[in-house]
């Protein structure tokens, strides 16, 4: 029962949300929306559970005293300082006059930022690779890069308005082509996923017991 | 006062009113072709057929052609009539009385039969190739090179001392590429377990991580090695984006995993998790319908799987005979829109191009 359970469930919900797709009638339509509705409620009691996770796992290397327990007790310092803030402000905790909207702005938001920044470092170490001539897709690519780099920027058009031209051609005709083959592509496995959900065929997600890789 | 607007103005023009198409209810269409000359606004008035008060139901710019009266207030299947009455009021700029119409919801939307086709199609095709697969037929799949690696990276870890770090992505549960990852983490967790391979999952989300631990749970249980399965494999880690990727990124670097697994939805973070896991010298293979990063993995890791193999990977896996059939079923239904698209530019090129506007779906 534990793995039919889910499967029936998976099958009902799946098929109402389809047919619900497609019927406009209210007593689909409303229905449909309090099934979404549900599952918002659900997710949102997962973070119960989430927190209650975090808790567990950082609580017990802090008093473990596990390789990295300063960083977790910084987590936990961090979790519990602004939870307790933002209860105590009780409804004005997003003010922006709030304690806690100066601790988002000033503390949460540069350290987002500055995880942000490092993807421009990132991408210079992976260009550098990925413009290393080792075969002919790899000099398509580097030539491709470079009209389009060279196109994008002003020096393009100074040197030829052909540049440009160039690297507009590269991203509506081959680019986009590339991309619309690939999105079909996704598309129809988003379809076949969904079906082989819906239908129960695809018992490894929540039911366990359809693998055996 | 209101009633004075039934009459109808000397130059009146025809309004024609229906039943909004596709609805749920509770809305009418209204149509017309203003005067040459209209007026500065237009209010449209509205009672209930035959015998009713007019009452305005909305103020419209005098160029306006068209109006839908929506709400609640309109009861379906109570007939209604509707009058155009200029503003400011001029005996001589009004419409006619439109003829009386009832709303009713639809029980279907016709502007998505282009879709329902398509779907039909694939249930018909996908339950024709089920039943040729339980009949024993075996079909040739073309090889995917990061499916393979998979076990490859998993057996590499086992042999280094190692763990496997899984990532599903930054998508919550309702995200298909998400429930896919979940499908995968399931296959991984199985050859984790069964190489006794330590295995790490950091979710974004609570909900994944809910359905991760169960997966993983449940796999391990699958191979008779629930005694194996540590509670704190899958983790919560925060919902925000970078915070996550700060997270993931620091246990690449003090635990080195020997595999790094990403599979399911990226965004911005996807150059950031891939090129730490390069600078750890892990094996690294992603998966993703994400088209705007699939350049970034294709540079940084080692395999990479692009849109559909990414949701035929967990069938290919499985060697599951009803699963590979879903997989040749996706095949067919492709080669039929290809074919759609070939025969719909050709008629669109001769200039008939209403067989390429059926299957719109932005009508």
């Amino acid at each position: 029962m534990k793995r039919e359970v889910p499967i029936i469930l998976t099958l009902v919900a799946g098929l109402f949300c389809l047919v619900g797709f497609f019927v406009p009638h209210p007593w689909v339509r409303d229905r449909y929306e309090d099934l979404q509705n549900w599952a918002l409620i659900l997710v949102g009691l997962t973070y119960v559970l989430g927190v209650a996770n975090v808790l567990r796992v950082n609580l017990r290397g802090v008093a473990q005293k596990q390789p990295d327990w300063p960083f977790k007790l910084a987590l936990l310092l961090g979790l519990f300082v602004m939870m307790g803030i933002g209860f105590s402000e009780g409804n004005a905790y997003l003010d922006s006059t709030s304690k806690f909207s100066w601790m988002y702005r000033n503390m949460y938001s540069p350290m987002s930022a500055t995880m942000f920044a490092l993807l421009a470092f990132f991408i210079a170490s992976a260009a550098f690779r990925a413009f290393r001539i080792r075969s002919t897709e790899a000099m398509l690519l580097a030539i491709a890069a470079f009209i389009l780099m060279i196109g994008r920027v002003p020096v393009g058009n100074m040197i030829s308005h052909y540049v440009p031209d160039a690297a507009d051609w590269l991203m509506e005709v081959p680019q986009n082509a590339a991309k619309r083959g690939i999105l079909i592509g996704a598309a129809l496995g988003v379809m076949a996923t969904g079906i082989r959900l819906i239908l129960g065929l695809e018992k490894t997600y929540g039911a366990g017991d359809g693998g055996g890789a | 006062m209101l009633a004075a607007f039934a009459a109808p103005g000397v130059f009146a023009f025809p309004l024609h009113a229906e039943d909004t198409p596709n609805d749920g209810g509770h809305s009418i269409t209204l149509e017309w072709t203003p005067p040459a000359t209209p007026p500065a606004q237009w209010t449209v008035v509205r009672r209930e057929a035959p015998n009713g008060a007019f009452a305005p139901v909305a103020t419209l710019e005098g160029s306006t052609t068209e109006y839908q009266d929506t709400g609640e207030a309109l009861n379906d299947g109570v007939r209604y009539e509707y009058q155009l009455v200029a503003v400011p009021d001029d005996p001589n700029l009004r419409s006619e009385v439109s003829p009386a119409v009832a709303s009713s919801p639809d029980w279907f939307d016709t502007t998505k039969t282009n879709v329902a086709v398509v779907i039909a199609i694939f249930f018909v095709v996908l339950f024709y190739y089920i039943a040729q697969a339980q009949r024993g037929m075996k079909w040739t799949f073309r090889k995917i090179a990061g499916l393979a690696a998979i076990e490859e990276a998993v057996g590499r870890a086992t042999e280094m001392g190692k763990g496997v770090l899984y990532v599903p992505g930054v998508q919550d549960i309702d995200d298909i590429q998400t429930i896919a990852s979940m499908i995968l983490l399931g296959n991984v967790a199985r050859m984790t377990a069964k190489y006794e391979t330590p295995l790490q999952v950091p979710t974004n989300s609570p909900a994944v991580y809910t359905v991760a631990e169960e997966v993983v749970k449940s796999a391990y249980q699958d191979v008779g090695r629930a005694d194996a399965y540590r509670s704190d494999q899958v983790r919560y880690v925060t919902s925000e984006q970078f915070a996550y990727v700060a997270a993931v990124n620091g246990t690449m670097l003090r635990d080195k995993p020997a595999a790094n697994l990403f599979l399911g939805a990226f965004f911005a973070e996807s150059l950031l998790l891939a090129e730490t896991g390069h600078s750890i010298g892990a094996i690294q293979i992603a998966g993703t319908a994400n088209v705007h990063q699939m350049p970034f993995f294709v540079v940084a890791c080692d395999y990479t799987l692009i849109g559909e193999e990414y949701y035929a990977a967990s069938a290919l896996l499985s060697n599951d005979a009803r699963l590979l059939g879903s997989l040749k079923s996706s095949d067919t239904v492709k080669i039929i829109l290809i074919a759609v698209i070939v025969v719909g530019s050709i008629l669109a090129s001769g200039g008939f191009t209403q067989f390429a506007a059926w299957w719109s779906t932005t009508q």
